[in-house]
């Protein structure tokens, strides 16, 4: 099963009846992406830099409760709102269906962050930092963002460069699977799958076409990747 | 006007209407310092955010604009006074407008500029500002042009340059008046800048046919300005934000404060340079009738845009609202009474209208109204957003509040020195009108028989 990189439409099926909401693939995301931590305050704040996080809600009344967890991450709209929005194409379409961000484009306007329905854009504050001894596992494929400007998930961009440049080392095309991005190699229960939407025997398109697919605030017409399966049905009341 | 001595002389009429020119006293420095101060505190703590990041400010993920865009949005409100009073009025023939358009045209300039600092103190990377330029580039890089910030640049310069020129154009013979009264280097600026105007005959007609292209070439240009900085809002996919209505309500709103803000302008100026001769109750009054029809308005928009969302009950939309509602009732309340009940009641009243001291607390109250509807536009909107996960609330900073008040002072800072070295009057609309009853001119070194009437 291979695929040619005319027709790759990448995509992400993330199975909520498997997600634990154990937070690996936030942590996986976040040693993955050089994103710079944030500090207690910062977070009470709203100044976080999660590219990825686990967005927990309780349903019922205690003792009754049960928490829902929801992976919350670019969502990488086909029809992105934040992207006609910025002044200077910061913010743009590949023609693989990423919604990419040119770091040094970007003159902080945060204009994308306030027209993104789902708030995954993150805003560097300040210059980023890391405590000893984290400053010395930065990934070397991937920029230090300054501070001012705007990032958000790439779906591990330089996984999929990386991907496609060992596929064509070995002349052939990527297979399903190959590529992954950190959160999806990391959740241990196996809920976030990632591949190319537009190959229809990929596992995602096959796991896209399940009756439980939906895609977060369908009705806004952003046209998102990323879809959910929605969970629930095992789940042990209480 | 008329109840005045016909024997008055021109002379002495200039000599009064130039009384702003006067060498500065020791108020006018004290003034000038204390302002002045207040700009420097405003730079520092520019410098601050400038060289530590946004993290001074009070913006966050999900309220990522804040005072900077509240107070942007308010300037620009405030630079529609000048085309409202000085171009609308000028083609709709209301001659009470004259002493009052050049302090109307000045103003324009003034918080427009003031205005276009804002979108760049607020940027995340305020050194690459020009990013937003179209310059052509190696790269080969343009930029969005269908981005609303994009548009918004584009609108912004238009209005500084064009306000510009009216105000200049329109200061010209005013300002060889100045020339031929001055002596040694100050005549040579102010003859340079009257670009050899004499007062023929011939410069009269072209001066009043250009005038008259500006007027109307400015009014499109101003209700295109706001019309786009509503669509900052209005384009997006924000619960509050995305409504039809917005450009319209924008411009009238900008209307209000502006009209407003010339009404306390005016009392500010003819109290601090003695122009009661001048500045009649009959301008007051007819300003005031102004500042009620777009009061009216104003309130009829806003009622139509939140009672439609009031009986739609959008969860959505229902949830920004209440939040606004439970958190904000103080400033919607003030809002209510400065936009709506306040001027609406008290301007019925031609006692009212006539009193310098009740005008002055209600056109102060319509501003400080408007202020707070800006910022009930931007604030409780991106609050509570359509992620309930992220939903938070934004209180200023001290950054933020010190250049906001700092943009206050740098407004009153160029106005002051504006009247200190131009005309706050205009000395020869005025004077044409008075003469009409003499049936003669004189204008600069030249006599005109014929009476340059309006347009």
């Amino acid at each position: 099963m291979t695929t040619e990189a005319k027709d790759i439409r990448w995509g992400m099926v993330i199975d909520l009846d498997r997600c634990t909401g154990c937070g690996a693939c936030v942590t996986a995301c976040q040693a993955e992406n050089n994103i710079a931590l944030t500090d207690q305050q910062g977070f009470a704040q709203g100044r976080n830099l999660q590219w990825l996080r686990i967005e927990r809600y309780w349903e019922g009344e205690f003792p009754h409760v049960r928490a829902r967890f929801l992976p919350m991450l670019c969502q990488h709209c086909d029809d992105a709102p934040c992207e006609p929005v910025c002044p200077v194409y910061a913010s743009y379409h590949t023609a693989e269906g990423l919604n990419g961000q040119v770091y040094n484009r970007c003159v902080g306007t945060r204009y994308c962050a306030n027209n993104c329905p789902y708030a995954v854009r993150v805003f560097n504050f300040t210059d980023p930092s890391w405590p000893e001894p984290l400053e010395q596992q930065l990934s070397p494929d991937i920029t230090v963002r300054s501070r001012g400007v705007m990032e958000k998930c790439s779906f591990c961009i330089q996984r999929i460069r990386r991907g496609k440049e060992e596929a064509k080392l070995e002349n052939r095309g990527l297979r399903d699977g190959e590529v992954q991005p950190a959160c999806a190699q990391t959740c241990p229960p196996g809920a976030i799958s990632f591949g190319n939407l537009d190959d229809p025997n990929s596992r995602v398109a096959r796991m896209a076409r399940s009756p439980r697919r939906f895609r977060l605030f369908e009705d806004l017409g952003t046209e998102p990747s990323v879809i959910y399966l929605k969970g629930g049905g095992h789940e042990h009341p209480g | 006007m008329n109840t005045r001595d016909k024997t008055y002389s021109a002379a002495r009429m200039n000599e009064a209407m130039l009384s702003s020119m006067q060498p500065p006293t020791l108020r006018w420095y004290l003034l000038a310092l204390v302002l002045g101060a207040v700009v420097a505190v405003g730079l520092y703590a520019f410098t601050v955010q400038l060289t530590t990041g946004m993290v001074v400010t009070g913006i966050n993920r999900p309220v990522m604009w804040g005072l900077y865009i509240i107070s942007f949005v308010f300037w620009v409100g405030l630079s529609h006074s000048g085309t409202m009073v000085s171009a609308i009025l000028r083609l709709s023939q209301a001659s009470w407008r004259r002493p009052i358009l050049r302090g109307a045209e000045a103003m324009t300039v003034f918080s427009i500029a003031v205005a276009g600092l804002f979108p760049l103190i607020h940027l995340g990377r305020n050194w690459i500002f020009y990013y937003l330029i179209p310059y052509p580039s190696q790269y080969g890089l343009w930029p969005n042009f269908r981005s609303p910030l994009l548009f918004d640049m584009v609108a912004i310069n238009t209005y500084i340059i064009g306000s510009g020129i009216f105000l200049y154009i329109g200061m010209l013979p005013d300002l060889a008046l100045v020339r031929d009264r001055s002596t040694g280097w100050r005549r040579k600026i102010y003859g340079l800048l009257a670009i050899g105007w004499r007062g023929t005959a011939e410069q009269w007609r072209v001066f009043s046919r250009g005038s008259t292209l500006l007027a109307c070439l400015i009014i499109p240009v101003a209700v295109s300005v706001h019309s786009i900085v509503a669509w900052d809002f209005a384009v997006t996919l924000v619960p509050g934000w995305h409504s039809t209505i917005f450009a319209p309500y924008f411009v009238i709103g900008a209307i209000t404060s502006g009209v407003a803000a010339v009404i306390t302008l005016m009392i500010v100026i003819r109290k601090a340079f003695k122009l009661e001769e001048f500045l009649l109750p009959l301008h007051f009054d007819n300003m005031s009738k102004l500042l009620l029809a777009v009061c009216l308005l104003w309130s009829y928009f806003y009622f139509a845009e939140v009672f439609t969302t009031w009986y739609g009950h959008k969860p959505i939309e229902w949830e920004w609202f209440s939040y606004m509602h439970d958190h904000y009732g103080l400033a919607l309340f003030i809002m209510i009474l400065g936009n709506t009940i306040v001027p609406i009641v008290g301007l019925c009243f031609r006692r009212v209208r006539r009193s310098t001291a009740a005008l002055l607390g209600i056109t102060l109250l319509v501003n400080v109204a408007m202020f707070i509807e800006r910022f009930l536009i931007v604030v409780p909107s991106l609050s509570h957003k359509n992620i309930p996960f992220i939903w938070g609330s934004y209180t200023p900073s001290w950054v933020e509040m010190s250049i906001a008040l700092a943009a206050f002072a740098l407004f009153f800072l160029l106005y002051t020195l504006f009247t200190k070295f131009f005309p706050i009057l205009a000395i020869t609309d005025v004077r044409e009108q008075e003469e009409a009853l003499i049936g003669q001119q004189q204008l600069g070194r030249a006599r005109v028989e014929t009476l340059v009437n309006e347009e």
